[in-house]
């Protein structure tokens, strides 16, 4: 039972650093309709960056917050150059664009940080396990990771439900000529919500960093993940992609921690032990057919998409 | 006969001949890697091909395609492994696993548009990726050597390389004249009506989504057997030949030699890699009277030229390759 909750608390985690991506994701493609496959890679850079400011400030705080302003300002650059000729266009342009763009990254990754992995250190105070339950230890950092996200998906409601720049975002989104004839500056408009989308995909990088080497192509991974989460969720809605971005971080660890017990009932060991890996690896994929076909247009669709 | 000699056509005529005499060039120099690296472009011409079928003239914009290459792939692998080498086993045998999967995988996604079929069609192939992963059986992750390539009766010998790249050529160009032959067809223009405006084709009568779901079968199958091939080229097979950015590849080559053109994927195959094997040496080329020898460190970064062009093409170049030559024909 307590490895229930823990491994319950695991994909919790999992799912609000998987929000993070697939926020930045499904709102870049609500508001500007614009599938960017290069979302992956800013959660890399953002890995990256946090590798290098960690080890130039010696903590691990302010590394952290250098780290994300320095992918949201990668992520605004990178808007004004190579995303913004492609609004408008055909997803497909959109696709190979940007999927151009991942070949792009991961080769100055390679060359500025070389081939190698990096490892981010955590501060002592961090590398603590807290007991939550009697009998119970869990890392604090993998708390402090479920509380930051909580935080940042709360402040990512207010942003967007209840300030003026939110008002904006949700305007463009509806309708963008309209907005644009009100005098809404729709290109800084833009090119802040693709800063702002980059920055959680940086922090997500980030935040994963301690726990997994920071390595080249460590982003596609997991935009595939963000891909599916927003897919079930319903493309462009962010209540969406939290619900689902849960659902597949609880299925994915759980199914990883509790299916080759399962399976043993119904099969031989060796059989068990030789097809779990590629069930619970299959498992999400799977989730996302059942959904697509029960729901075609996800689980929260967006009115007028 | 003037309005046969275009531009277009002359490249594509000139193509067709320098392929048809590699063999050729190659029996002179000796020069194997040559015969190696155009083997192997004319299978992915083969899938490429195939993706624009449903692409190109159907608008179903499929990231999932290597998934057949990798079906066709281990259906030769498996058979190989299991002692059957009999090519009139495992052909067909991959040729059916391909078409079930596309039906399987058609069937749920004509159900969507847009971004969510691109992503759905992406999520199977990735399915079938950890899939082989999974397979411990047959080399998992690392993949699945093959010791003997696919046996058929006596003219016909693939383990011989002249032999095997001639087959490969034909097998291309037959697919090649099919698609031309299914596109051209009642058939076919009912596939490219539903790509223009779906409603309006139901309305007329036609059963699209049985049509596109054909269509897309169709376009598995010829992946499916570009897959047997690799896998006898290579004699190997691993789930790296369906990582989704081999579909992301096979995507290139269809947009950057021209959607929806009869000869457009050929184009687009020849020119994406022989790119990816030449444009290490241009750099180091271009790159040697400023840097000096650190130009050959530079040339480990290709991809990086590689990753923009493509948003260039994109940008600026619609048709691709075979848009660009038709153009000149109108100044």
């Amino acid at each position: 039972m307590l490895l229930f909750i823990e491994q319950c608390l695991n994909g919790l985690q999992l799912g609000l650093l998987l929000f993070l991506v697939a926020a930045g994701l499904t709102l870049i493609f609500g508001i500007m309709d614009m599938v960017n496959l290069a979302h992956g890679s800013l959660y890399m850079i953002g890995a990256y960056f946090a590798a290098t400011f960690v080890a130039w400030t010696g903590s691990f705080v302010a590394g952290a917050v250098l780290a994300v302003g320095a992918t949201l300002l990668v992520g605004m650059l990178l808007e004004v150059i190579a995303i913004r000729p492609l609004y408008g266009r055909d997803h497909l342009d959109q696709v190979l664009g940007t999927f151009g763009l991942i070949l792009f990254f991961n080769e100055l990754v390679r060359i500025v940080w070389g081939p190698a992995g990096l490892r981010v250190p955590l501060p002592d105070w961090l590398k603590t396990s807290v007991p939550i339950l009697p009998g119970l230890q869990y890392p604090t950092y993998r708390i402090a990771i479920i509380v930051t996200a909580l935080a940042v998906a709360l402040f990512l409601y207010i942003l967007v439900m209840r300030t003026r720049l939110g008002m904006l975002i949700r305007a463009g989104a509806s309708n963008r000529e309209m907005a644009g004839a009100l005098g809404v500056n729709i290109k800084l408009l833009y090119t802040l919500v693709f800063g702002l989308g980059a920055a959680l995909a940086g922090l997500a990088g980030l935040m994963q960093a301690p726990i997994l080497t920071v390595q080249i192509g460590m982003g596609e991974n997991i935009l595939i993940l963000a891909f599916v989460i927003i897919i079930i969720g319903g493309i462009g809605s962010i209540r969406g992609a939290f619900v689902a971005a849960l659902l597949v971080g609880l299925i994915d660890t759980i199914g990883r921690a509790f299916l080759p017990d399962l399976l043993r009932l119904f099969l031989s060991y060796r059989t068990a032990s030789a097809v779990t890996p590629a069930i619970s690896s299959m498992m999400i994929y799977l989730v996302m057919a059942i959904v697509l076909v029960v729901r075609p247009q996800g689980l929260f669709q967006v009115s007028g998409k | 006969m003037k309005g046969f000699v275009t531009p277009r056509n002359v490249v594509v005529a000139a193509l067709l001949i320098f392929l048809a005499l590699v063999p050729v060039y190659v029996a002179i120099t000796g020069d194997g890697f040559l015969m190696t690296l155009f083997t192997r472009i004319l299978i992915l011409a083969m899938a490429a091909t195939s993706l624009n079928l449903i692409l190109g003239y159907g608008g179903m914009v499929s990231f999932g395609h290597a998934a057949y290459l990798g079906i066709g792939g281990y259906a030769i692998g498996i058979f190989a492994y299991e002692g059957v080498g009999s090519g009139f086993i495992q052909w067909p045998v991959a040729i059916a696993a391909s078409a079930l999967f596309a039906l399987g995988v058609g069937a749920l996604s004509l159900r969507t548009r847009g971004l969510y079929f691109i992503m759905i069609t992406l999520a199977f192939a990735q399915l079938v990726y950890y899939f082989g992963v999974g397979l411990d059986r047959y080399g998992g992750d690392d993949g699945l050597q093959i010791y003997q390539r696919s046996q058929f009766i006596d003219p016909i010998n693939l383990s011989n390389r002249t032999q095997f790249y001639y087959w490969c050529l034909v097998l291309l160009l037959v697919s090649i004249y099919l698609i031309w032959r299914i596109v051209n067809s009642r058939f076919g223009m009912a596939i490219q009506g539903a790509r223009s405006n779906d409603r309006r084709m139901q309305a007329i009568g036609f059963p699209t989504y049985r049509y596109r779901l054909a269509c897309f079968v169709i376009a598995g199958v010829i992946c499916g057997l570009a897959g047997a091939l690799l896998a006898n080229q290579t004699e190997f097979v691993s789930p790296a030949m369906m990582h989704w950015t081999r579909s992301g590849d096979l995507i290139v080559m269809v947009v950057l030699g021209g959607m929806a053109s009869t000869f457009g994927p050929l184009i687009g195959a020849v020119t994406l890699l022989v790119l990816e094997e030449t444009l290490p040496l241009l750099i180091e080329l271009v790159a040697t009277p400023f840097v000096g020898a650190a130009a050959s460190r530079a040339a480990e970064y290709w991809q990086i030229v590689l990753g923009p062009l493509f948003l260039l093409v994109v940008l600026f170049a619609r048709g691709g390759i075979n848009g660009l030559l038709e153009s000149m024909r109108r100044d």
